[in-house]
């Protein structure tokens, strides 16, 4: 007996609009290939880049809670965002986030980040500077590293001091092609 | 070292049973009923998901509360139902109100047995299905849980 395609979404919405997930999250395609995008009621939580669901389920768990489910309703405001921005119609997301799991430096480095323009670039010096660390640029590129959601929270707009494109989690290429969308200079 | 099996993301187990539980809950009822109580099903699972102390026999867990909305459905459509006087034991087999109670402290797999066939009255075909085991094993499992009770229930000052 196999559960149909419409039967299962209907599960999958109700639990949504219950509020009954401590996580939900839903495979979103891109102009840069599918991503996971995951919320919990206090926000976007995580993007990833490779979006294969079981891959993060565990790490979605123990960070939010056992109650994870693929629902499309959680996610819908951070789509809807996504593709406009994509579409080079959105400069700016309006999205609450939820950066439970991010220790306090992390936090601070990624309020900043949060506040670099779009089509500009900044340097993981300046980052270090703007959190009162001038001399953490290494710290602020692990940061970036980790950064849980890429894209809204725009670590491709930061560069090396020589404006070298250093490193992205998505890849090079995406860094400079989310760049270019958005009109910076190379 | 972990003896006992950790809980899933919901997501794995919901995939994992989804297809049980609605085969299940399709052989006592009616298409759409069927698929209303699916539903009602894996969200009662999901609001309970938090509290569970371990990941054992989550098919079993999940069958009894298809079980319950199935009983409870069937109970709404034939409103006297319930009215019945509760019937005494005929063949031999405890009237799950008289073991309830007791249940608690047998192992797992017999207790999961005992309550599924005694409190839902599901087939031991059924019972395997939920315990990922045989039909025999079931049946063993259920009237070992049985006899475990009966010796319990002997102890003095375990009668209550």
């Amino acid at each position: 007996m196999t559960v149909s395609p419409d039967l299962d979404r209907r599960f999958r919405e109700a639990a949504a609009t219950a509020g009954l997930l401590d996580v939900g999250f839903d495979v979103v395609d891109s102009p840069i290939g599918p991503l996971l995008v995951a919320a919990t009621d206090r926000g976007l939580a995580r993007i990833f880049f490779d979006a294969e669901p079981e891959l993060h389920l565990d790490r979605l768990a123990q960070t939010y809670g056992p109650r994870v489910l693929r629902s499309a309703p959680i996610v819908d405001a951070a789509h809807r965002q996504l593709d406009e921005y994509f579409e080079g119609r959105r400069e700016a997301f309006e999205l609450e986030i939820d950066l439970r799991g991010a220790a306090p430096f992390a936090r601070q480095v990624l309020d900043q980040l949060a506040l670099v323009p779009y089509g500009q670039t900044t340097t993981y010096g300046t980052l270090a500077d703007r959190v009162g660390a001038p001399r953490a640029a290494r710290a602020v590129g692990t940061v970036m590293n980790r950064n849980p959601i890429p894209i809204v929270l725009p670590c491709h707009r930061v560069v090396g001091a020589n404006g070298s494109l250093t490193g992205y989690g998505g890849g090079l290429d995406v860094k400079e092609r989310l760049l270019r969308l958005e009109g910076a200079m190379l | 070292m972990e003896a006992v099996a950790t809980i899933p993301p919901f997501e794995r187990f919901y995939v994992e049973h989804r297809d049980v539980v609605l085969g299940f809950l399709r052989k006592r009822m009616g298409g759409q009923a069927a698929e209303d109580a699916f539903q009602e099903t894996f969200l009662r699972a999901l609001r309970a998901y938090d509290r569970l102390e371990h990941g054992e026999h989550l098919r079993a867990w999940v069958l009894t509360i298809a079980a319950r909305l199935a009983i409870d459905t069937s109970r709404r459509a034939r409103p006297t139902a319930h009215e019945l006087p509760e019937l005494p034991v005929e063949d031999g087999r405890p009237a799950y109100a008289q073991i309830e109670h007791l249940a608690d402290g047998l192992p797992p797999t017999e207790r999961a047995a005992l309550v599924l066939r005694y409190a839902y009255d599901l087939s031991y075909d059924d019972i395997a299905v939920a315990l990922d085991s045989t039909p025999e094993a079931a049946r063993q499992a259920a009237s070992s849980g049985v006899r475990r009770l009966r010796a319990v229930a002997q102890e003095p000052g375990r009668i209550s």
